[in-house]
């Protein structure tokens, strides 16, 4: 595997970007999320989240690395998605502070 | 205007209670995604990065007073307290949640709206002029026709699984406010030697990842054909256009792989056996309809206050010189509300403006309101002594911005701020534009510029029909900014030209200031525009502005 990689999807409720735990949570915060280095491994966690319709909507395997407080994107349109639109101060870059 | 009969009506509230239902079902689990994705992109539902995005209707961009107000109403219970007016007329909540949807369907009912058909393979909301029905080059309303087309198209069976989406736009002036050379069907209103008025008829036009401008089948079309035509240039499409490839199918490549000779036989064709069908229920209908779309009455009343005002204050007079278009009945004016304000998100309006536009309206404006493609809200008929205290009102609510035309008045699509499709972000780069040349003082001396953005080869953001193009693109996992020169989405259509390597989000607003700089000192004088000296001098001086450093290397 090139890049290790994040589980990530849109909730069903309410739309907005959420991630794969290790435990099998899905959360709102990038950095709980699950970091998967081995292509097998992404593989079974990919059928875990697709198994969760009434959760998750469009689930995909996202580029990361390792951080200081746990995986981050690595490409901008990753970024934006953990912190929501640049022109007003709206979604996870509210939410989640 | 148009007010929705009983069977409008039904059918609206009928699939309010469909989708409602439907919503029912995905929440509880009995309708997967793949099931429920169609269904919801039928209702105007998108999930987008940060949420889901719900985008209604506004047929061809005319709003009542109290249609407004209640677009405010929905902003304020279930969204945050704004709205994004669209390109193609429409406005979008950006943060609906999925239970929230059919309540919101159902008070866009209350007001006679839907967002029915502002997805998927159909026939898309009709778009039109926005003077229409005001604007002083008027040769007749258009909205009448337009109305027609959408009762047509809505729900047509034939046509709810074109090969793709399908665009129509309208004119009733031979003056192109609409781009209509940019759509799937294009129809500009001009008359035929015995002035009687008809259409020209435009097909193949598009923009996205093969921008075409359309091109003329029919010179002069009698308006009572109007139906049974657009009939037949949809069903030689649907069957014609191919469904193998996604990025082929639009009827632009249907008509450059055929050949435009070719279509037009099919289409004539189809038409002479439409044409036999149709009994003129078509035409009693566009009769019934054309009641709807009465002018207004008119009042007469002294303007000398009006040009007194203008005299005594210099921000309105500057605000009149810019906002103001000439309109059909003495003493009135087209009022064009700039939803642009440096720096402020290009067609973002918050649930007060609208308020307040909705108050104009009724108060000022026979009750009417227009959105237009440029991403701006429109007082179709304002009379000359009641401008004052329209402007006064604007400038309370922050919409008094004095620079429709010029090159604040930025087109941005939503690009990766919201759109799941976009490789790069719109409008961060309007914004800095707009606030740059603010800074400058320049934009009243750099005239007509139409600057458009896009975040995507889809090309929401008309970049190439814009005199400069923006399109930001995903260079190696960097946002990078391509320019286009040259783009006209009037009547003298013409696709941007590339104008050679991007650049990335830091360059990109200085590129564009090098350029239009560049362009004061190459212009003739004062009157000659950015679009009138590119074309006089083509792309040359202005690569080398662009690219100084590639100029020099060339010198030596
Ligand atoms: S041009 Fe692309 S980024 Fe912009 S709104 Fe359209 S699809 Fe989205």
């Amino acid at each position: 595997m090139k890049s290790p990689q994040v589980i990530t999807a849109n909730a069903l409720l309410e739309g907005d970007a959420i991630w794969l735990t290790e435990d099998d949570r899905w959360t709102r915060d990038m950095a709980e999320a699950e970091l998967i280095e081995h292509e097998a491994h992404g593989a079974i966690r990919m059928l875990f989240a697709q198994s969760q319709p009434s959760v998750a909507v469009g689930v995909y395997l996202a580029d990361a690395k390792p951080g200081a407080n746990g995986p981050e994107p690595t490409h901008f349109r990753e970024t934006f998605r953990t912190r929501g639109p640049s022109n007003y101060a709206h979604g996870k870059q509210v939410e989640l502070s | 205007m148009y007010s929705y009969n009983d069977f409008d009506e039904a059918f609206v509230r009928e699939r309010v209670a469909q989708f409602s239902a439907q919503v029912e079902r995905r929440i509880d689990g009995s309708l997967t995604e793949d099931e429920f994705k169609p269904l919801r992109l039928m209702n105007g539902l998108y999930l987008q990065l940060h949420a889901y995005m719900l985008r209604v209707a506004v047929p061809y961009g005319t709003l009542s007073a109290p249609q407004m107000r209640q677009l405010a109403y929905i902003a304020d219970t279930w969204d945050k307290g704004y709205g994004h007016f669209t390109t193609r007329q429409n406005i979008q909540y950006n943060w609906p949640e999925l239970k929230d949807v059919p309540a919101m369907l159902s008070a866009l009912a209350d007001v006679g709206m839907h967002a029915i058909q502002t997805s998927g393979n159909t026939i898309r909301n009709v778009t039109a002029d926005q003077f229409a029905g005001a604007a002083a080059d008027e040769i007749e309303d258009p909205r009448p026709v337009a109305e027609l087309l959408r009762q047509w198209s809505t729900d047509h069976p034939e046509f709810q699984f074109l090969p793709r989406k399908f665009k129509i736009a309208v004119t009733g002036s031979s003056t192109d406010r609409a781009v209509t050379k940019a759509h799937d069907i294009g129809l500009r209103m001009v008359r035929n030697d015995a002035g009687e008025p008809g259409f020209e008829v435009i097909i193949g036009g598009g923009l996205g990842r093969t921008p075409m401008v359309g091109k003329i089948v029919r010179d002069f079309l009698p308006k009572a054909d109007l139906l049974p035509y657009c009939e037949a240039i949809v069903s030689v499409y649907n069957v014609l256009g191919r469904r193998d490839n996604k990025y082929k199918a639009r009827i632009k490549i249907t008509v450059h792989e055929n050949g435009l000779d070719v279509m037009r036989d099919k289409i004539e064709a189809a038409f002479a056996e439409k044409k036999a069908q149709f009994d003129g229920v078509d035409q009693e209908m566009l009769a019934e309809i054309e009641q709807h779309f009465a002018a207004p009455a008119f009042k007469t009343a002294d303007t000398s206050g009006y040009e007194a005002a203008r005299l005594a204050n210099p921000a309105f007079r500057s605000w009149t010189d810019t906002n103001l278009a000439a309109h059909r009945a003495d003493g009135y004016s087209i009022v064009s509300i700039s939803i642009k304000k440096h720096g402020a998100t290009p067609g973002d309006a918050t649930s007060d403006q609208m308020g307040v536009m909705a108050d104009l309206a009724e108060k000022y404006g026979h009750g009417e309101l227009r959105i237009s493609h440029e991403q701006n809200v429109i007082l179709p008929h304002v009379h000359q002594s009641d401008l004052h205290a329209v402007y006064s009102a604007l400038r309370a609510a922050d919409l008094a911005t004095a620079n429709i035309g010029l090159i604040s008045d930025i087109i941005a699509c939503p690009g990766m701020d919201y759109c799941a499709l976009a490789t790069a972000r719109s409008i961060p780069v309007a914004q800095e534009i707009a606030e740059r040349f603010d800074e400058l003082k320049l934009e009243h001396e750099v005239g007509p510029l139409k600057i458009k953005i896009s975040g995507c080869i889809n090309a929401c953001g008309h970049h190439h029909v814009g005199h400069i193009g923006i399109l930001g693109l995903d260079r190696a996992g960097v946002e990078s900014y391509q320019i286009t020169l040259g783009g006209s989405g009037m009547e003298d259509a013409t696709i941007g030209e590339r104008a050679g390597r991007g650049f990335s989000a830091d360059e990109i607003v200085p590129a564009i200031e090098r350029l239009v700089l560049g362009y004061l000192d190459l212009r003739h004088d004062a009157d000659e525009t950015f679009l009138e000296a590119y074309r006089r001098l083509g792309a040359a001086p202005f690569k080398a502005v662009l690219y100084p450093s590639d100029a020099k290397a060339d010198a030596a």
